[in-house]
């Protein structure tokens, strides 16, 4: 979720999307106001989902505007104004609910991209590459399990969580490793003339960036 | 604080001449009491091998390996097998328990076989299967326990005694995902309480499990990972490179 190794989110698509629709969850269950609905949703997702509250009201004006949740009337916006969701909402809800998630989302995953320009480019150690995201994978892993590990058995929001991104992270070690097989099949590039230095081209884990929608307020 | 396990630029190779197989070349590795490291690497790339020379199952063709400090090079192999039976356990896939032996008997053998009497023996043995969440399965025999329980006890059988260090070959790997996250909490505890471990996998998501991975390819050790920061790195947004 934190990470660029991100298959199917975007930063202003998707996640709003889900954040959309795990409030009008929050609100079915009766109203509420919106620094509360902050803290239920952070709590439910097991904190690995920071939320910015201006997110909240941002979602929120939105889904007012869109007729989905309905507020207390001439309240200002802020934290005492309390939102409740409306009969649309609850339809919008059931649909989103059994939706199936985009599953046929095109091949342009950048941890991909970036392997995929490497094999094109001279004097680049595609191995190394591997390696280096091979490595940053696991050590991401390993705080996922970590908070996994130390989670109480009853936690189940933070659970599902750390493994839902277990899977999804390992998915990308196996395609690493994959791709490191195939590679070891592979004819050596020809000689350029005039390589790009591959000094230049030195690998970095793309997740040691931050993503935009990963920089709510902690 | 001396390590548990020690090898330095340990090389295994088997045949000689042109057919010579170079199964390990010039590895370090150290792990400390309460350590859990991870030997990551495809099939084939040595980790199994490593495994067996950290618990003297095979000797190196050159460099050292020390157990709580002790050489094994120039032990006699007598004094090696009690080594073995006094300080390592041994964890693998397939279990590995004998099937004429209750899960008790399973546990309290090699301390019998160290010379503890029967009665001290299965009363250590009950106490680890109390440790386990088995102390209920005492007098099941091997088929009549589940996957997870069958490795729970071999983890019992390497940990009972005064044994510090565990070598783990891919512990978890018949395992559904919950049995095998069972017997990795299992391992980490062993850890907690001031074992150190080895596991030798192919699997990220039991590696991941480790405080420190190291990567195998072709013998070498090629790359380690990190200790994990605390959870909390997880949420920080700093946008400070990690690396």
């Amino acid at each position: 979720m934190y990470t660029e190794y991100d298959t199917g989110y975007s930063p202003t698509g998707r996640v709003l999307m889900s954040v959309r629709h795990a409030l009008l969850a929050l609100l079915s269950e009766g109203p509420k106001y919106g620094l509360q609905l902050r803290q239920e949703f952070e709590a439910r997702t097991g904190e690995v989902w920071p939320l910015n509250v201006g997110q909240v009201y941002t979602t929120m004006q939105r889904l007012e505007r869109d007729g989905l949740v309905a507020s207390d009337d001439g309240e200002e916006p802020g934290p005492q104004k309390s939102f409740r969701i409306t009969p649309e909402g609850g339809a919008e809800l059931a649909a989103w609910l059994a939706t199936p998630p985009a599953a046929d989302v095109p091949p342009r995953d950048e941890l991909v991209i970036k392997v995929l320009v490497a094999t094109r480019l001279p004097g680049v150690d595609v191995i190394q590459l591997l390696q280096t995201h091979r490595r940053h994978l696991i050590e991401t892993m390993s705080r996922y399990t970590r908070l996994k590990e130390d989670a109480a058995e009853d936690d189940l929001g933070l659970l599902l969580v750390t493994d839902a991104e277990i899977f999804r992270l390992e998915a990308f070690v196996r395609w690493l490793d994959t791709a490191q097989a195939r590679l070891r099949h592979r004819p050596p590039p020809a000689a350029d003339p005039a390589p790009t230095p591959a000094s230049t081209l030195a690998p970095t884990p793309a997740s040691t960036r931050t993503r935009r929608g990963a920089r709510a307020g902690r | 604080m001396t390590p548990v396990l020690e090898l330095r630029a340990v090389t295994k190779v088997y045949g000689s001449g042109a057919v010579a197989v170079h199964a390990l070349t010039g590895v370090d590795l150290s792990v400390n009491a309460g350590e859990m490291v991870a030997v990551m690497g495809p099939s084939g790339s040595g980790k199994s091998t490593l495994l067996t020379i950290a618990g003297s199952l095979e000797q190196p063709t050159t460099g050292d390996v020390l157990v709580e400090g002790t050489p094994l090079a120039g032990m006699s192999a007598a004094d090696r097998a009690r080594l073995r039976r006094r300080h390592v356990g041994f964890v693998f896939q397939d279990f590995n328990l004998l099937p004429g032996l209750t899960a008790t008997e399973n546990i309290s053998l090699p301390l019998e076989l160290d010379g503890v009497r029967a009665r001290a023996a299965t009363a250590a043995a009950r106490r680890a299967l109390d440790e386990l969440g088995l102390a209920d399965r005492a007098g099941a025999y091997p088929d009549e326990l589940s996957g997870g329980q069958r490795q729970r006890i071999a983890i019992g059988r390497a940990l009972v005694g005064e044994r510090r260090l565990l070598l783990a070959d891919e512990p978890s790997g018949a395992l559904d995902t919950q049995a095998g996250e069972s017997v990795m909490r299992l391992l980490r505890d062993a850890c907690k309480r001031g074992a150190a471990a080895v596991l030798a996998t192919h699997d990220a998501q039991l590696a991941a499990w480790a405080d420190r991975v190291v990567f195998v390819r072709d013998g070498v050790a090629v790359d380690q990972s990190r200790p994990p920061a605390g959870p909390e790195s997880l949420l920080a947004a700093g946008t400070e490179p990690s690396r």
